[in-house]
């Protein structure tokens, strides 16, 4: 069901704009403050669908003798009323999804410039490898012996993330980037209560992403802002003050959050470390600097990657990810459990990996060298031994690529965002929106719409609307707080030239539109699936689930 | 949402928390501004009656959809009552900081500290 | 070398051009200080194209040996499912797979619905009326839930049945040194938790007490008691906590109703594959009074300008991204996709069918216990009522050698338990089932467990290579 919507009439005739796809050379009439068939769709979960007797499963035979099922299994033990699932046959389910997915914006559709996402390409090559069931069929307790390929894997994709980031110690074992920084915060803990102290501050930048705050709280730690100087790094002579033996670590991303490498990181790590803190490295941004410079370089002692950033894992609207780490051999003999040894001279008769050399998982630190990786661990984040599904498609990726691939995929990441910068110039789109800090940027940058919305009365927030209507994803807004309203673009490496022209021209004729009618652009999305939401209405009466009475 | 405006009659801290004197009670709130840049408000996470409160401490949190912002104590005491008709209603607290808007009502502990708050021009003129 | 990149020698000269610098390398040395900025390449092999990488990544597939090889009754956490067809292509769709985290709801309706759908598939599971988007996995799931029963009540104590998860208590311990929270495991008795041991270590000190149902040895818990009895010796403030194999709800008391108050598990086993431990997805689901504390995502109903229905990410205000160093967790991307995978299973066995599968389960599990039990020299090592999963033991077994020798015969019979236990259970085999083991391969195990002790006990070799090596030959 949908009220008619009030259109506004299109202010002018017929501006002629790229296609949203970039390469498509036919030009696309002005949108769009049309109505979008989609829009009739009203939503309808899978629950309010089917009928009783419709199914999908068929349940075989038991095939064993018959036995009372009381004697099995007491029925004070058994559930009386069954879950209400959907009764549904699988072409109601599939086109109920299909349908379904129709309602999202994807990145394989169309520019996905989010900021600090890191939205490149997916090769669908990872996706045929995961599913060989040597790999996708292969149990997590099945003894090492007879899983040698995912081992060597493992220690393959080690190697890999060690020599990207200059740091020779590597766990895959957390699930995600937050979990990864959890572990790297309690890496820094266990060090110092090994020498005998007892640090409790981590200092953060003001620029730093919401999860390491978080994360430092469940540490048990606690949070000391460090300020942003006017270039947008870090202001030396606060770190200075704030840095003293009850720090713990300094957690940092470099470039950070706007896209500005800090010259003064050197600087920087000689601070933390002169005062016998632990240097951690937010990996979130590691698509700029790749084969270009390393953290381990830059004193970092703990790294951790996010592999559904620049590692290709698919984002899947919203997960699975992976967050591996990488450490200095001070903070190696904490690592978590298990650990992969290698072994190239295996007796004979051993089960191998392909390459000859024989692999281990050891769960116990007792078993494990003195001051060996492991060897004092701090135990486990999570069951068994992490997102191994990711860690094939981000091996295959890294084999794929290669030094010089992975050069060239940051060195064009920077090429890119610089590029967009100075379209964004040319069209007079850094009237509005400023770059927030610095000339230059890495892989991203932050625009600010404060003098857009102090002129025209238009935020980051409607600006972003505007572009759904124009078939591209928009930008991550509102991040980093720093910034008045933010706009932290990321275009990524594999982006074609022609998609950042068409969305600089884009920008620039939303900018026009919001000088003649600012109401166009703040009412926007108009041609998307459903147009603005109610969010407050949805906090301040949670409707988490379908009512099924 | 009604337009900015500060009470004459209020006393202010200068976290953006306003203060209505009775005797050796008060009421307490949030001030015009501090609604504004909170947005809508969906929720408000009111502390027990019976719990003290210390004069420029948080006793409470109030969030919006996108922010959570802790509300300051202009005042010492312990909380009487708390606004419960914010739990079906929290957007009061926009259109009407004031009066519907409420959060607590306290017995002060020490009278003195009202010396310490802002009278309202004071208060407005930190505004800018 | 493979790239993903579009610029050509044209498209650099040009792009450099407008950004008005002669290289990108000078682009880089603006920014970056000489000393860092490296010319060497990283000591990484070349790349290569797709078709040399397919064939090395087949390879590796190739040295191990997956449920496709052998015919297994490996459990202990994840389980060698039926995975349906649809699955594998809707996870497929480049609309499911490759969005962000829906930021922008406009567009994000696909995946937001789907969450709010999966909220409600595991609020009928557990009989909770509150559920998140997904948390990563099972053991770290059960962490979360004690993070929130901190939250909750302030308290500095985790009582955990020692029927958990050896990797669960494991994460326990090392996510509860950060939380600040000290960790008591209570015994098992007969298989499943001590009850006296449990009332015991409880007290108004305790922040939550956790038991994993059915338990880590396949035992199915008295949920209800335990319950009753941490509420009776932790008071009302005490969070209940409730670790379950999905499945199992199929037949088991949902923790709904079964006085549990924050009901976790490992989701693996609703339409994810096994994929050596992850990604799957971890569900977390509570009463009413804990949903401010609540992790992760959860998608909420509203309607648009037009009054269109509609969904959005809501209750926001508990996460990293607003609430930070105060957030209910620091999680950021979690499971969707396989939290998709996870509803459409769910709609797929259906009303009827999720009772009829756990059913099943339920009845083989029973026939496989009885028919390995009566072989001699396996006895059980519990006899509490089983659901999919059991515990034998095999005194003066070599178990390790056991599962050797009938893994060289196309068969796992199931995790040797001094891997988890040690000595413990040094003679322990834990043994599970799926609805894809038949009652002919059940048979079949039982035929060549008794084949393997016997190798044992005739002083024999327990596998072709031990023999070979004895005799000097290469295996």
């Amino acid at each position: 069901m949908s009220t008619p919507v009030d259109v506004p009439t299109p202010v002018t005739a017929e501006p002629v704009l790229p296609a949203a796809g970039g390469a498509d050379p036919r030009p696309l009439a002005a949108p769009t403050t049309s109505v979008n068939p989609i829009q009739r769709d009203h939503a309808t979960t899978i629950f309010e669908k089917g009928a009783p007797g419709r199914r999908s499963f068929v349940a075989p035979d038991a095939g064993v003798p018959e036995a009372d099922l009381d004697e099995i299994l007491p029925a004070g033990l058994r559930r009386t009323a069954p879950a209400r699932l959907p009764q549904v046959t699988e072409g109601e389910i599939v086109r109920h999804y299909v349908r379904l997915s129709r309602r999202n914006f994807d990145l394989d559709t169309g520019f996905y410039p989010l900021g600090s996402c890191t939205m490149k390409h997916n090769p669908r090559l990872h996706e045929r490898v995961t599913a060989l069931p040597g790999h996708a069929r292969l149990h997590p307790f099945q003894e090492p012996e007879r899983a040698q390929g995912a081992l060597e894997l493992m220690w393959g994709l080690e190697r890999q993330l060690a020599e990207v980031s200059g740091l020779p110690h590597v766990c895959l074992q957390p699930s995600a980037g937050s979990h990864g920084e959890l572990a790297g915060v309690l890496l820094a803990r266990a060090y110092h209560e090994a020498r005998g102290e007892t640090r409790t501050k981590v200092l953060t930048p003001d620029t730093a992403h919401g999860t390491n705050p978080a994360t430092v709280t469940m540490a048990g730690l606690e949070v000391v802002k460090v300020a942003t100087n006017p270039d947008g790094g870090v202001d030396l002579d606060d770190l200075r003050a704030k840095a003293d033996d009850d720090t713990a670590l300094l957690m940092l991303t470099n470039p950070n959050t706007l896209g500005i490498f800090d010259p003064n990181i050197q600087e920087i790590a000689s601070i933390v470390h002169g005062v016998g803190g632990v240097l951690y490295y937010d990996g979130a941004n590691l698509n700029a600097i790749m084969g270009i410079t390393r953290p381990g370089d830059m004193g970092f002692d703990i790294v951790h990657f996010n592999l559904h950033k620049s590692f290709t894992q698919p984002h899947g609207g919203g997960g699975p990810g992976s967050g591996p780490i990488a450490v200095s051999d001070r903070v190696a003999p904490f690592l978590p459990l298990p650990v992969i040894r290698r072994d190239d001279a295996p007796a004979p008769g051993t089960r191998t990996g392909p390459s000859g050399a024989a692999f281990s998982l050891v769960e116990d630190a007792t078993a494990l060298p003195e001051g060996a990786p492991g060897s004092r661990s701090i135990g486990k984040l999570r069951g068994f031994q992490g997102n191994y599904g990711c860690f094939v498609r981000s091996y295959t990726y890294i084999t794929s690529l290669g030094a010089a691939g992975l050069r060239d995929a940051s060195e064009t990441a920077v090429l890119n965002a610089n590029y967009l910068l100075a379209k964004l110039e040319e069209h007079g789109v850094r009237e509005l929106l400023p770059l927030a800090f610095g000339t230059r940027c890495m892989h991203e940058f932050v625009l600010s719409g404060g003098p857009l919305k102090r002129e025209l009365g238009v935020k980051t927030l409607d600006v972003a609307k505007r572009l759904l209507d124009h078939g591209f994803h928009p930008p991550t807004v509102y991040f980093p707080l720093l910034v008045d309203e933010a706009l932290l673009i990321e275009p990524v490496e594999t982006e074609a030239r022609e998609t950042l022209d068409a969305f600089a021209l884009v920008l620039a004729e939303i900018l026009r539109e919001a000088k003649d009618d600012p109401t166009i652009a703040q009412n926007a999305p108009y041609s998307t699936p459903v147009r603005r939401l109610d969010e407050a209405g949805a906090a301040k009466r949670p409707v988490l689930r379908q009512p099924l009475d | 949402m009604a337009d900015a405006s500060y009470p004459e009659d209020l006393k202010y801290h200068p976290e953006h928390d306003w203060a209505r004197i009775d005797g050796d009670t008060a009421v307490f709130g949030i001030t015009w501004y501090a609604q504004d840049a909170l947005g809508e408000v969906v929720f408000f996470d009111p502390p027990e009656v019976g719990a003290t409160v210390t004069a420029g401490e948080s006793y409470a949190e109030i969030e919006s959809v996108k922010a959570v912002s802790d509300v300051v104590a202009p005042l010492s005491g312990e909380i009487l009552e708390v606004n419960d008709a914010l739990e079906d209603g929290p957007e009061a607290v926009n259109e009407d900081p004031y009066e519907a808007g409420w959060l607590v009502k306290v017995r002060l502990s020490d009278p003195s500290e009202i010396d310490a708050l802002q009278d309202r021009d004071t208060y407005v003129a930190s505004l800018s | 070398m493979t790239r993903y990149t579009t610029t050509t020698e044209a498209d650099r000269e040009e792009m450099l051009r407008a950004v008005g610098v002669t290289s990108t390398r000078d682009l880089l040395a603006e920014q970056i200080p000489a000393a860092l900025l490296r010319d060497e390449p990283l000591d990484l092999p070349d790349g290569r194209g797709e078709q040399e990488v397919h064939a090395h990544l087949r390879d590796l597939a190739g040295a191990n040996t997956s449920a496709e090889d052998e015919v297994t009754f490996l459990g202990a956490g994840m389980y060698d499912h039926y995975v349906p067809a649809i699955i594998d292509m809707l996870l497929g769709r480049s609309e499911f797979l490759t969005p962000y985290t829906p930021y922008q709801p406009e567009v994000s309706q696909g995946g937001l619905q789907v969450m709010f759908e999966y909220q409600t598939a595991i609020s009928e599971l557990t009989a909770l009326p509150v559920s998140n988007a997904s948390v990563y996995e099972g053991p770290s799931a059960v962490a979360a839930a004690a993070y929130l029963a901190k939250l909750h009540n302030g308290r500095g104590k985790l009582v955990v049945s020692a029927g958990a998860h050896p990797h669960t208590l494991q994460t326990l311990e090392t996510l509860a040194h950060g939380y600040g929270q000290e960790v008591v495991v209570v015994p098992l008795k007969g298989g499943a938790t001590d009850p006296d041991a449990w009332a015991a270590a409880i007290d108004e000190t305790t922040s939550a007490a956790i038991v994993q149902q059915p338990n880590f040895l396949g035992a199915v818990e008295d949920v209800a008691a335990l319950t009753a009895a941490a509420k009776e010796a932790g008071g009302d403030k005490l969070v209940t906590v409730g670790a379950y194999d999905p499945i199992t709800l199929g037949i088991l008391v949902p923790p709904g109703e079964a006085g549990i108050d924050v009901a976790v598990g490992e989701g693996q086993t609703l339409g994810n594959r096994l994929d050596f431990g992850g990604p799957s997805f971890g569900f977390f689901a509570a009463r009413d009074a804990f949903l401010r504390r609540m992790p992760g995502r959860i998608a909420g109903e509203t309607t648009d300008v037009d009054g269109r229905r509609g969904f959005v990410l809501t209750l926001q205000t508990r996460e990293q991204h607003i609430r930070r160093e105060k957030a209910t967790s620091n999680i950021c991307t979690a499971q969707a996709l396989n939290a998709l995978a996870g509803v459409v299973y769910l709609g797929w066995l259906g009303r009827e069918g999720l009772p009829e599968l756990a059913e099943l389960l339920a009845r083989r599990t029973h026939y496989a216990r009885t028919t390995l039990a009566a072989i001699d020299g396996v006895e059980l090592l519990h006899d509490r009522p089983v659901v999919r999963e059991f515990a034998l033991r095999l005194p003066g077994i070599d178990v390790p050698a056991l599962v050797a020798h009938v893994q060289d015969r196309g068969y796992h019979p199931g995790l040797p338990l001094v891997r988890t236990h040690g000595d413990e259970h040094a003679d322990g085999l834990l043994v599970a089932l799926t609805e894809q083991r038949t009652k002919e391969q059940i048979d079949r195990l039982a035929e060549l467990l008794v084949g393997a002790i016997a190798a044992q006990r005739g002083g024999g070799s327990a596998s072709p290579q031990a023999a070979a090596s004895r005799n000097g030959v290469a295996a």
